[in-house]
């Protein structure tokens, strides 16, 4: 059971294949041939009719931007997307490039020249895109558990607390990111209000959207984390008199992390899911803005483009998901527990 | 009056209920000299761990107190450590770790770092657990749990040490080894200690006296019995020793004819 849990945990057990190579004279070969088969070759097999399901269908499918895309047409706008991303940085190096030998010219014209360093403007790309929407989901995230994992500690440690908040939490809990975006937007613009903006409004706009809804998760399960910490263990601090913050410390928020990851984790998958919707609709840089502006273009290569974006956000959802996974084993006092 | 230690005055405690108030004890009276071992028996469900978690200050009695030298208990407190039945040691600490916690505590600012360090080492090594001190509590077996969980509360210096059914969750062989180890360091330390178990043999192997208790609801003491064996006592010997089964025979009267389960005796 272990070692099962244990291959399905690393994905494809590269773990177990390493440990072959150490011991290489007493291999069981069929069974690894079998344990081969299983844990490579049916995931293989599964995507490999994805695949053939997917072509199959996409071209009984037309649509007014032409057939939909199967894999080979969505293969091919991944490798162009990657294309432009490579000549747009080669077009900002020129544009850096012309631009200091100007300055040069013309200091060495007139030493006393005023020079203007400008920044490229160039339209961002996919991958540009991409850096932005997981540095706004970042943002989000943090800010959501720095608000979410104290107040779900003080709510699991006091009742009265915790009844007071519960209602506002059930209730603000399904709100849709989409309800939240306009009120977000207003807000923002009303208050932040600068002349050196360190950050742009929308950057702001879609990380706090994101905050707003990844909220919820960790604050319940970090209060249910608290509240059922075992009764000994409590009685283990109060026989040593340990004062409100030592017993949080050394007590409360080890015994609740795993509850405590849990929550996070769902968390940072609602964040994912919400930036995206809240690009798309308020048109701030990232992922979402990208779908919306292939939508919006309508050539005959968007909705192809439009699919590489599909895979790219679950792609990074799975690595943001596993990245979390790593973290709570890496912090995990319960090495027994099966974490998937 | 002078050798009461611990006092235990007419303790009763209700609890609420939805159907109203339910007395779990009524008018527990005993006092406890200072070095005496007394061990509480009595079918479960009788109020056992309640007389305990209200000597440790956990429950306040409802009428009644409990008088440490001369004070009256109204927390819990580390001058009445806690062995707990599943050891309650916090998974994420290392058995030292445990025990350090313990002790940083109890003996801040009048401990050098030095000196806490040693302490922590000197309350494992009285239950044999310095080869596996820095092992975490999943990574030992449950009567080496139990020994840290023991060494934790002896590190406190309690006064009183109450300990709840230690060694309830133990197989028979562990069992017997922890009662040969909890001798040999009451041999040395002669602390004033309450048990509470089920276990007629441990009772009598262990105690000095026996405290028997009524079944509930509104259990009281139904009698006590003085153990007057020669220490240091030894399992083996004591095995056909006539006073010893003698003393098994009164307290498992007790249990069986003059207390039995009421469930029992409904069948």
């Amino acid at each position: 059971m272990s070692a099962r849990a244990e291959s399905v945990m690393g994905g494809f057990g590269w773990k177990r294949f390493l440990s072959i190579g150490l011991r290489f004279k007493d291999i069981n070969w069929s069974e690894q041939l079998r344990l081969m088969i299983t844990k490579l070759g049916v995931p293989l097999v599964a995507i490999g009719i994805f695949l053939v399901l997917w072509g199959g269908i996409a071209s009984q499918i037309q649509t007014s931007l032409g057939q939909l895309p199967g894999p080979i047409k969505v293969w091919e706008q991944t490798v162009t997307l990657f294309d432009e991303h490579k000549q747009e940085r080669l077009k900002e190096l020129a544009f850096y490039e012309r631009q200091e030998k100007r300055n040069v010219a013309k200091l060495a014209n007139n030493p006393d020249a005023e020079i203007k360093i400008r920044p490229y403007t160039g339209k961002p790309t996919f991958f540009d895109q991409i850096i932005t929407s997981v540095l706004t989901v970042a943002t989000g995230f943090l800010l959501a558990s720095l608000i979410a994992i104290p107040l779900g500690i003080i709510c699991g440690l006091s009742n009265t607390i915790y009844t007071a908040l519960n209602p506002l939490i059930q209730v603000f809990k399904p709100v849709s990111p989409l309800a939240w975006l306009p009120i977000v937007t207003m807000v923002v613009s009303a208050v932040y209000i600068t002349d050196d903006p360190m950050f742009s409004k929308s950057y702001l706009n879609s990380a706090i959207t994101v905050t707003l809804c990844c909220l919820w998760p960790t604050i319940i399960n970090t209060t249910v984390g608290v509240s059922t910490i075992d009764k000994d263990l409590i009685n283990v601090s109060r026989v040593l008199r340990l004062g409100w913050f030592t017993k949080v410390i050394k007590i409360v928020v080890p015994a609740s992390t795993p509850m405590m990851f849990a929550g996070l984790r769902v968390s940072l998958g609602i964040g994912w899911m919400v930036l995206i919707a809240a690009e798309m609709l308020a048109q701030n840089p990232g992922l979402g803005k990208f779908v919306w502006d292939e939508f919006q273009n309508g050539s005959s290569n968007s909705m192809a483009r439009i699919m590489v974006a599909v895979f790219a956000i679950g792609l990074i959802g799975f690595l943001l998901d596993r990245i979390m996974l790593m973290l709570q084993r890496a912090v995990s006092w319960d090495k027994n527990a099966v974490l998937r | 009056m002078s050798n009461a230690h611990l006092e235990i005055s007419h303790v009763s405690i209700e609890f609420p209920t939805p159907n109203g108030p339910f007395k779990a004890l009524d008018d527990v009276e005993m006092t406890i000299k200072e070095g005496e071992f007394v061990s509480l028996i009595g079918h479960s469900g009788c109020g056992k761990s309640t007389v305990l978690n209200i000597v440790a200050g956990l429950y306040q009695t409802t009428t009644g107190g409990v008088i440490l030298d001369g004070k009256e208990v109204n927390e819990p407190g580390p001058d009445r450590a806690v062995v707990f039945q599943n050891h309650s040691l916090l998974p994420w600490l290392t058995a030292y770790e445990n025990v350090e916690l313990a002790v940083n505590q109890v003996f801040k600012g009048k401990k050098t770092k030095a000196e806490i360090k040693q302490w922590v080492e000197h309350n494992l090594s009285l239950v044999h657990m310095e080869h596996a001190m820095h092992k975490r509590p999943d990574e030992i077996s449950g009567g080496m749990k139990q020994r840290v969980g023991i060494a934790r509360a002896l590190s406190m210096e309690p006064k009183v040490l109450l300990m709840d059914e230690p060694f309830g969750a133990l197989d028979a062989l562990t069992r017997a080894h922890m009662q040969d180890s909890l001798i040999e360091i009451q041999t040395r330390l002669n602390n004033t200690v309450i048990m509470i178990t089920h276990d007629v043999d441990e009772a009598v192997l262990l105690s000095d006296r026996i405290v028997m208790m009524t079944n509930g609801p509104a259990a009281t003491i139904g009698d006590v019995l003085d153990i007057d064996l020669p220490r240091p006592r030894d399992r083996v010997g004591l095995a056909d020793d006539e006073h010893y089964n003698h003393y098994r025979a009164e307290v498992l009267k007790f249990l069986y004819e003059r207390q039995r389960k009421p469930e029992e005796l409904v069948a």
